[in-house]
């Protein structure tokens, strides 16, 4: 643990910190452009000088190890001079468009020459003007503001693992481009936006929306994916204009990916703002509150318990997934179901559906098996997680399921789940690496969990994990990747099919042979609809997708910025999303509608706040009281034995820009999904 | 004056068979083995102990500088790597010696890996030198062929491999870390130091580059001793060098000379005198484009070494001496080195990428006189803000040719300026 002394004050920092960091531990700041915590050390911005003593030039604090003994000075006149010649000739051929800069108040290098920068430009010849470069839907690019950071590089080459971004040219003439200007061809993209400190990368769809200090700012988390990214939304009155990552090191460290960043567009279009009833005419027409709710009573009233059922969707929040099976608790039917894919979970054996070991775990598994699942596409920000820790140690890792370009080298072992058979036996080499592992992991997605002989394959994982050492006393490799962010909690809170109850595929296959008087879709869009013409169908929730045009009654909810929900992300950690905007027009939480309707059906539930759902639940479920913490499941028997099908093992998703209804209903989406199909269509051209 | 038996580089006119067969006849390849026989530290030791300083412009004592290696191999290979990536304006020295004494590098690179424990040296020419690099290779199968490299190099029982990699023709790719980048594949751009190459270098491994001249010079060295090459020069500025002469001279030229001559000696006796005469001279850079200009007056008494022409406030750099005479236009000529470092700049870091620009800029209006007065002093700030303040030092090369020039010319600057205003009142 070198100690230095930095203006005079004494510091000890950890082995292998650099001074910048030394500084920082001193309370000293230090201006910074290139350097950057999470990518490697550039040391090309220059503005971060400081002297050393003995050292007959200013030093490069962040690049410089910290050494026992060395003294520091960061207020000299030689760093003070360093310091504002940098500033100058960053500006030199800085364009100084702040008024029409969308970096404009959140800018490093605008803050920064606050700082240090002179009051008047001594330069008198041309500015540098560089040509904009083409880098796809999400990333606008204004490159003569451009200061030659190379954050942007190292983020795509290091944390995106695309290394299609870099600098082209020499000198003053370098320019950051992308490969031929191809979209970049990452899921993460849009964090070289966050990353820019300046105006040369911004967001494309957010250009010239709004200014930073208009903005409502609410801290929330990401519902696209299974991963719960934490996220920052900012709104302006009605309507929620971008979210921006905040830090969480034990989920996403700062990065978030592009669909959580961009599909809220989808927010403002396809959205279901007032109940609709199916008139006789066959089409959907306005409805009240009151018309809506009478429908449903008449129908629930003349049905029987057992002709009722409830599907919950991917996005639901656990209050709304409470109220609806605290309902159908009291009415007596155990036909609710929140696995809408079909996947085989079972939601009495947690560390059957958690992914154990957390996300922070992946920093020390040290091999790892892929089994149905594409990670890049279903939890992008997990999957660079995964990269770096390859990149740190190299660690070995197998893929099973269809090939798929991870970001890190993989041992592809095809799509046959016979190989899975084999690496259980033993009889594959793979086994004996996961065996010689201290800590091997296992990620097994949805594309193997859904399959009709999942339970045989949950059998054998359950028994490789036994043998090969993926539990031990301090570690727990077995992960389930899951891509739908409301499953886990309804997993905990049992939002399965009670004694004798249906599972999805059963509800369908009853009410489509008319078995099924009701049907209750809560934003499930994700099954086959076409079941359900002959049942009486509701969709509760926020988006016109599949499940309401086919429902004959729609009740307008609140999507995941309207309201204050909590979520269990796949590792069991429970996080809440707060209210960014109000739901538009008459829609209404979840959670209250399903309280109003119990009403009708004279089986009111016994809570009237969003406090006392929040309550019941936790009375229910404790864990649900322990936000932003993870209960650790008991390591229990699962699956079965059994004889697998020699179908292809797929992966849980097989594309990442449209998922949801949200994402669906998003523009930017489809942009993004046109420009990626494109992408590789070029590729394979060439 | 150098005696001819001092002589290190015999055939540096090409005037012999550079082949093999006349570099034995030179005592090239002789009884290398029994140089590698003395094992590795002591031929280090000797090398310190000849006082030779880097030949590549810095000046810092190879013997150390090979010294620095691990003593021990680890699980990472040592490598020696040789820069003749001679790009510098004014110097043309390893050039020759790659033309015409090619076994000299070659057997030097053998001692010098030898003495580091590299068992394999890169040698990075420059990408312009064609003709250099097939002369090179075929001096490397030569030697191939004669056992003088491979797994038993000449006879020494040590295993040495030579790889000749052509460069694409940067001047940044001189800088020893951009050079190694370069050779690994990657964009020739300078790494950040620390770590220094003797510990992390090429491929990550320990790595000392040496200049052409500094590893060629080594086996006579070895064979003469140090104590004999120590003899030659001046202190602290030991043994022989090769200048370069070129610009306003009667015959520019090459030559190897004892180092801390006199400046005007070897113009006169060398490069047969400035066009004109001697009074006839405005200026002379002593070391290539980078450092500093000497007026007339300084040039007087100047002698060539590191020492005494770091205390007149410029270097001894290659020693590419550029004379010019009173015709030139100064300020127009050091405006076309701003010109040269602007293009070469790798655009890395921050001072130099933007104030090589800047410098040029200014430079180029000053040539005409189109600035004001005060202009001089920013463009002196200027240089000053970048000097120091990059990531290697090609800043600082930028920098310096500048400030020599307004330290030794301002009234010229001055006098253009004004010419130029009372041109503007005249017209108006």
């Amino acid at each position: 643990m070198p100690k230095l002394t930095v203006n005079g004050v004494e510091v000890e920092v950890e082995a292998g910190a650099t001074v910048l960091q030394a500084c920082e531990e001193a309370g000293v700041e230090i201006p910074r452009f290139c350097y950057h915590e999470r990518l490697s050390i550039a040391g090309n911005c220059r503005m971060c000088l400081v002297d050393m003593e003995r050292a007959p030039k200013p030093i490069a604090s962040c690049a410089m190890p910290a050494g026992d003994g060395m003294v520091i000075s960061t207020e000299t006149d030689r760093v003070k001079k360093a310091r504002e010649g940098v500033m100058e000739f960053l500006l030199v051929n800085h364009p100084l468009d702040c008024p029409i800069c969308d970096q404009g108040g959140e800018c490093d290098l605008q803050d920064q020459a606050m700082g240090y920068g002179f009051d008047e430009s001594r330069y008198q010849e041309n500015k540098r003007a560089v040509s904009e470069k083409q880098m796809g839907p999400l990333i606008k690019t204004v490159m003569t503001r451009c200061i030659h950071c190379t954050r942007c590089v190292r983020f795509s080459t290091e944390v995106a693992g695309i290394p299609e971004l870099g600098a082209i040219g020499r000198g003053e003439s370098v320019e950051i481009t992308t490969y031929l200007e191809k979209t970049l061809a990452s899921e993460l993209s849009a964090n070289v936006i966050d990353l820019c400190p300046v105006g040369a990368l911004t967001s494309r769809p957010y250009a010239f929306v709004a200014r930073p200090w208009e903005l409502t700012k609410v801290e929330s988390v990401d519902v696209t994916d299974a991963q719960g990214s934490n996220i920052r939304v900012d709104a302006r009155g009605a309507q929620v204009l971008r979210v921006l990552p905040r830090l969480n090191e034990q989920v996403n460290e700062e990065w978030i990916s592009d669909k959580a960043r961009y599909a809220i567009d989808g927010l403002r279009r396809q959205r279901l703002d007032r109940p609709y009833l199916r008139g006789a005419d066959g089409r959907l027409h306005p409805a009240s509150w009151n018309d809506a709710f009478d429908a449903i009573a008449k129908v629930m009233k003349k049905a029987r318990p057992a002709q009722m059922g409830a599907i919950a969707g991917d996005q639901v929040d656990a209050e709304a997934l409470f109220a609806l099976k605290s309902l159908f608790d009291k009415i007596g039917s155990p036909h609710i179901d929140c696995r809408q894919d079909g996947a085989k979970l079972n939601a009495r054996q947690r560390s059957s559906y958690l992914f154990n070991s957390t996300i922070e775990g992946i920093d020390t598994a040290d091999a790892l098996l892929i089994i149905g699942s594409n990670p890049r596409i279903e939890a992008p920000v997990m999957n660079a997680r995964i990269r770096k820790r390859y990149l740190n140690n190299r660690i070995p890792v197998a893929h099973l399921g269809p090939e798929a370009e991870l970001t890190y080298p993989v041992s592809y072992l095809g799509d046959e789940i016979d190989v899975l058979t084999k690496i259980a036996a033993g009889k594959h080499p793979f086994a004996k690496i996961m065996k010689s592992a201290k800590r091997p992991m296992i990620i097994v997605g949805m594309g193997a969990l859904r399959r009709a002989d999942a339970g045989a394959i949950q059998g054998l994982l359950r028994e490789l994990s036994d043998k090969v050492g993926v539990v031990t006393a301090d570690w727990n490799g077995y992960n389930v990747l899951h891509t739908a962010a409301g499953r886990v909690a309804g997993l905990d809170m049992g939002f399965v099919p009670g004694k004798g109850g249906l599972d999805v595929d059963g509800m369908l296959k009853a009410a489509y042979a008319g078995d099924m008087k009701l049907v209750w879709l809560l934003g499930a869009d994700e099954i086959d609809t076409t079941k359900l013409e002959n049942s009486f169908t509701i969709y509760q929730g926020h988006h016109g997708d599949k499940g309401a045009t086919v429902a004959d009654v729609v009740l307008p909810g609140a999507a995941f910025t309207e309201k204050e929900g909590l979520y269990v992300n796949f590792e069991g950690r429970v996080q809440m999303t707060q209210r960014a905007t109000f739901p538009p027009g008459e829609a209404k939480e979840d959670w209250a509608i399903i309280r109003a309707l119990s009403d009708r059906l004279s089986s009111s539930l016994p809570f009237d706040s969003h406090a006392a759902v929040r309550a019941a639940l936790v009375a229910a479920v404790p864990h649900f009281g322990n936000i932003g913490e993870i209960k650790p499941a008991r390591w229990v028997k699962f699956g079965r034995t059994g004889a697998l099908k020699s179908d292809a093992v797929q992966a849980g998703l097989s594309q990442f820009y449209m998922t949801c209804a949200m994402s669906r209903a998003s523009e930017t989406m489809a942009e993004c999904y046109r420009a990626a199909d494109q992408n590789s269509a070029e590729m394979a051209a060439e | 004056m150098l005696a001819d038996k001092d002589r290190i580089f015999t055939n540096i006119y090409g005037w012999h068979d550079a082949g093999l067969a006349g570099a034995k006849k030179r005592g090239d390849w002789d009884n290398t083995a029994a140089i590698l026989a003395r094992g590795h530290d002591d031929v280090v030791e000797e090398m310190k102990a000849s006082g030779l300083r880097g030949r590549g412009g810095a000046g810092f004592p190879t013997g150390l500088k090979w010294s620095f290696m691990p003593k021990e191999v680890g699980n990472r290979p040592h490598y020696l790597v040789v820069n003749a990536d001679e790009s510098e304006p004014g110097t043309c020295k390893d050039r020759d010696i790659i033309r015409h004494e090619p076994h000299k590098l070659l057997e030097g690179c053998l001692v010098a890996g030898f003495a580091m424990r590299a068992h394999a040296a890169y040698i990075y020419i420059r990408g312009e030198f064609v003709n250099e690099a097939r002369r090179l290779q075929s001096a490397i199968e030569e030697a191939y062929d004669a056992g003088l490299l491979g797994p038993n190099a000449a006879g020494s029982g040590w295993k040495f491999d030579i790889y000749l990699h052509r460069g694409a023709g940067a001047y940044i790719c001189g800088e020893e870390t951009a050079l190694l980048e370069s050779l690994e594949g990657k964009k020739g751009q300078p790494r950040l130091k620390p770590p220094f190459p003797a510990g992390v270098g090429l491929y990550g491994c320990p790595t000392t580059v040496n200049n052409v001249e500094s590893i060629a010079v080594a086996p006579t060295i070895l064979r003469r001793g140090g104590a004999w090459f120590a003899g030659l020069g001046k202190d602290n500025n030991t043994g022989t060098k090769l200048f370069c002469i070129s610009g306003h001279v009667n015959k520019p030229c090459n030559v190897e000379e004892e180092m801390g001559i006199p400046l005007k000696e070897l113009i006169e006796k060398h490069a047969g005198g400035v066009r004109g005469g001697w009074d006839n001279l405005l200026a002379i850079i002593p070391g290539g484009s980078s450092t500093p200009l000497m007026p007339k007056d300084v040039c007087e008494t100047m002698t060539m070494d590191f020492d005494a022409l770091r205390a007149a406030g410029t270097g001894l750099g290659t020693a590419g001496i550029i004379v010019m005479d009173k015709s030139t236009d100064i300020v127009r000529a050091i405006s076309r080195l701003s010109y040269f470092y602007k293009h070469e700049s790798c655009g890395q870091c921050t001072p130099c990428r933007e104030g090589t620009g800047w410098m040029w800029r200014m430079m180029d209006r000053l040539v005409r006189g189109e600035a004001e007065q005060h202009e001089i002093d920013t463009l002196e700030q200027v240089t000053r803000q970048v000097e120091g303040h990059t990531i290697c030092a090609l800043g600082d090369a930028a920098a310096w040719p500048i400030q020599g020039l307004i330290k030794h010319f301002r009234p010229e600057i001055e006098r253009r300026i004004k010419a130029h205003q009372a041109m503007i009142q005249a017209a108006e």
